[in-house]
């Protein structure tokens, strides 16, 4: 079994699932011949030139084609080069595709998987490097899918592409070659809706998604050497969310801290944090803490000091431990 | 005004070496869908005033350029409309009491009140669902193009927008995906002058609409849109070389906006009654009319019947759907995803707890 990065694994399930089904079409800036800048779409133009394009620099205009494919019956799967540059699509996102099906009775429906990296780690300033998941989370119709291992993200990406509704595949680029994991050729899938327990504990649980999922483990790591045995999910579906997992997991620790890379107001952590004070205060022993990046505009030389690490869970840990 | 392609004069004659040279059952089915849309555009404004319905946007003056070309297309084309042209859902067959029920969003609406009227959408007759930001329909019709050229199939895509849309991103982005991926993409700008009030000369400097093509890498013409058999012809001629491989075109249809925006609308505000009372002037059906006396196929008792009919047609729609009740809670939460996710089915069954109280 092959050992692949987070872009292998991507550009594994994108192949098998064009080789599978003919209606599977790829198309962003630089997706062809270069590959796609971070290389996920690699070689995938030797294979298939019909259905692998390189298109006009325009965010709106590939996914507004996008929608169109799908709508026609095909299933699409746009790249932007950057979530930070997704914004002239927005309005084609949140206005067309997440409303398509509810407006049109079910008569018209938008199988398309908006592949696109985010999140900080390479050092790209505030236009590389946003986690902006809470704007797509907010709105009704759109799935929110991130992985943060390489089997996973073949697994959650092949499910992604048969799912019968837009969704937001958002690929932590800090994790695009951070590690490598076993990756089986062939069909793997990973459902939507399904939180991982990446890490059993029972004194505090650990929640968070993409590239901070792996900060949150190795936390818990630090934490176990203190006597703290932290539980940690990966939530690895934004929308739609597993509750009953995180619910469970809280209600046997009592303890929780959310982490989440994306400025904190109005980030899904506290959509999680809302959830579970709503549904799970009774089993709480302290308060529902959050670690996050700052309400500001995300930075490039003090990048690793906005973004979360494990320190930074550590010191929530302890607040947690103490109340 | 630069020049525009023009098939039927005043007179009702017509330029014979442009008439497409129609039969008479498909000229009295184009009369008979302009009529339609036109009383029917009467009698939901009267409607609305009445309360009967919450909102509507009638087409007045624009029947040509959106019946002509919805007719230009075959049953395997795509039309992607704006929000202006019911007549052209009604030309691909939606049943006019469906449509009323859009309007009314009762039970019987396809898509369960969730819509402003207005808001159609008819799957069966290849007639996209609409919404109301502008010109965002564009680019879907430049990816539905695309998808049936990948495919193979021998078919276009039709999208009406007006001259406000021209203005938008998403028309630069869709003219311009077209044009690289020569995509079989009709682009039908009804330009009828207005964006709710602000004048076309306030969306472009461009002497044209049309000549925008140009710089897109394809052709644009532009027709006389009070005339339908110019629409119709200029529509035919595009969609063919879509089909055939020759591309996109962009069809620029001079037309007017005779009555307001909306039935929210006082266009008295923004512009003089003398320029509406020139524009009426050549009021597309009185000249279609013109056009079937002349070939011998209309004359006052036709012109008397048809009118009967259509009306009875509406009012025994209207009779019918009025009676409907509104849609049952339970859709709120239907047609979000194919399925509707735990989270949500917990939301409507807080809300069913909360009704029943």
């Amino acid at each position: 079994m092959p050992a692949m990065t987070m872009v292998q694994a991507i550009n594994n399930a994108l192949r098998e699932e064009m080789r599978r089904d003919d209606r599977v079409v790829v198309l962003g800036e630089d997706v062809g011949r270069n590959g796609g800048v971070f290389r996920c779409t690699e070689g995938l133009i030797d294979e298939f030139p019909e259905r692998v394009f390189d298109t006009p620099l325009s965010e709106g205009g590939i996914i507004g084609t996008s929608i169109g494919m799908a709508l026609y019956g095909l299933r699409p799967v746009p790249e932007i080069q950057f979530l930070d540059f997704i914004y002239s699509g927005f309005d084609q996102i949140v206005s067309e595709a997440a409303k398509m099906r509810y407006r049109s009775g079910g008569q018209f429906t938008v199988p398309m998987t908006i592949r696109t990296p985010y999140g900080g780690g390479i050092r790209g300033g505030h236009y590389h490097s946003q986690s902006s998941e809470a704007y797509f989370c907010h709105t009704a119709g759109l799935k929110v899918v991130t992985p943060s291992t390489p089997l996973e993200a073949k697994g959650l990406l092949t499910s992604s592409i048969r799912d019968p509704d837009p969704v937001m595949f958002l690929e932590p680029k800090k994790l695009y070659r951070a590690f490598r994991e076993e990756v089986p050729e062939g069909e793997v899938t990973v459902p939507i809706g399904q939180a991982a327990v990446r890490r059993a504990g029972k004194d505090v649980t650990l929640i968070a998604y993409g590239s901070m999922a792996q900060v949150c483990q190795e936390a818990a790591t630090k934490a176990a050497e203190k006597g703290v045995e932290a539980e940690v999910i990966d939530v690895r579906t934004l929308v739609p969310l597993d509750e009953p997992a995180l619910l469970a997991s809280v209600k046997k620790t009592g303890r929780v801290v959310i982490v989440n890379e994306a400025p904190r107001t109005g980030s899904y952590g506290g959509e999680i944090s809302a959830i579970l004070a709503e549904k799970a205060i009774e089993y709480l022993r302290g308060p529902i803490v959050r670690v996050s990046g700052f309400d500001t505009p995300f930075p490039y030389t003090l990048e690793d000091v906005y973004m979360p690490n494990a320190d930074r869970v550590l010191a929530a840990i302890d607040r947690v431990m103490a109340f | 005004m630069v020049d525009a392609l023009r098939v039927i004069q005043d007179d009702g004659s017509t330029d014979p070496r442009l008439d497409p040279k129609l039969p008479e059952a498909d000229a009295v089915r184009m009369y008979r869908g302009m009529m339609l849309q036109r009383i029917l555009d009467n009698r939901m404004l009267a409607l609305q005033r009445q309360g009967r319905i919450g909102f509507y946007g009638p087409s007045l003056g624009q029947e040509a350029a959106i019946i002509g070309a919805a007719m230009a297309m075959s049953p395997d084309d795509w039309i992607v409309p704006q929000y202006r042209e019911p007549g052209a859902a009604l030309v691909r067959g939606m049943p006019l009491t469906e449509l009323l029920c859009q309007l009314m969003g009762n039970a019987r609406d396809p898509v369960h009140g969730r819509q402003m009227p207005c808001h159609y959408v008819y799957r069966k007759g290849n007639y996209l669902s609409i919404s109301s930001p502008v010109g965002t329909q564009l680019p879907h019709a430049v990816g539905i193009g695309w998808a049936m050229k990948l495919r193979g199939d021998r078919a276009a895509a039709l999208v009406f927008f007006g001259d406000g849309a021209t203005s938008t991103s998403d028309f630069h982005a869709a003219m311009n995906f077209a044009g690289v991926f020569r995509t079989p993409t009709v682009f039908l700008c009804n330009n009828n002058q207005w964006a709710i009030s602000v004048p076309v000369a306030r969306q472009t400097a461009s002497a044209t609409l049309a000549e925008k093509a140009q710089a897109y890498g394809f052709d644009g013409v532009r027709v006389d849109g009070m005339d339908a058999l110019a629409v119709y012809g200029a529509t035919r001629e595009a969609a063919e070389a879509a089909r055939s491989g020759r591309g996109p075109t962009l069809v620029e249809a001079l037309t007017y906006r005779l009555g307001p925006h909306s039935s929210s609308d006082d266009p008295s505000r923004y512009r003089d009654e003398a320029e509406v009372a020139r524009w009426r002037a050549r009021d597309p059906i009185a000249r279609f009319r013109r056009y079937l006396e002349q070939a011998g196929w209309w004359d006052e008792a036709r012109e008397a019947r048809l009118e009967q009919e259509i009306g009875d047609e509406i009012t025994r729609a209207v009779q019918e759907t009025e009676r409907i009740p509104p849609p049952p809670v339970e859709s709120l939460f239907t047609d979000v995803y194919a399925d509707v996710p735990a989270r949500l089915r917990e939301q409507q069954d807080a809300l069913t707890a909360s009704l029943r109280r």
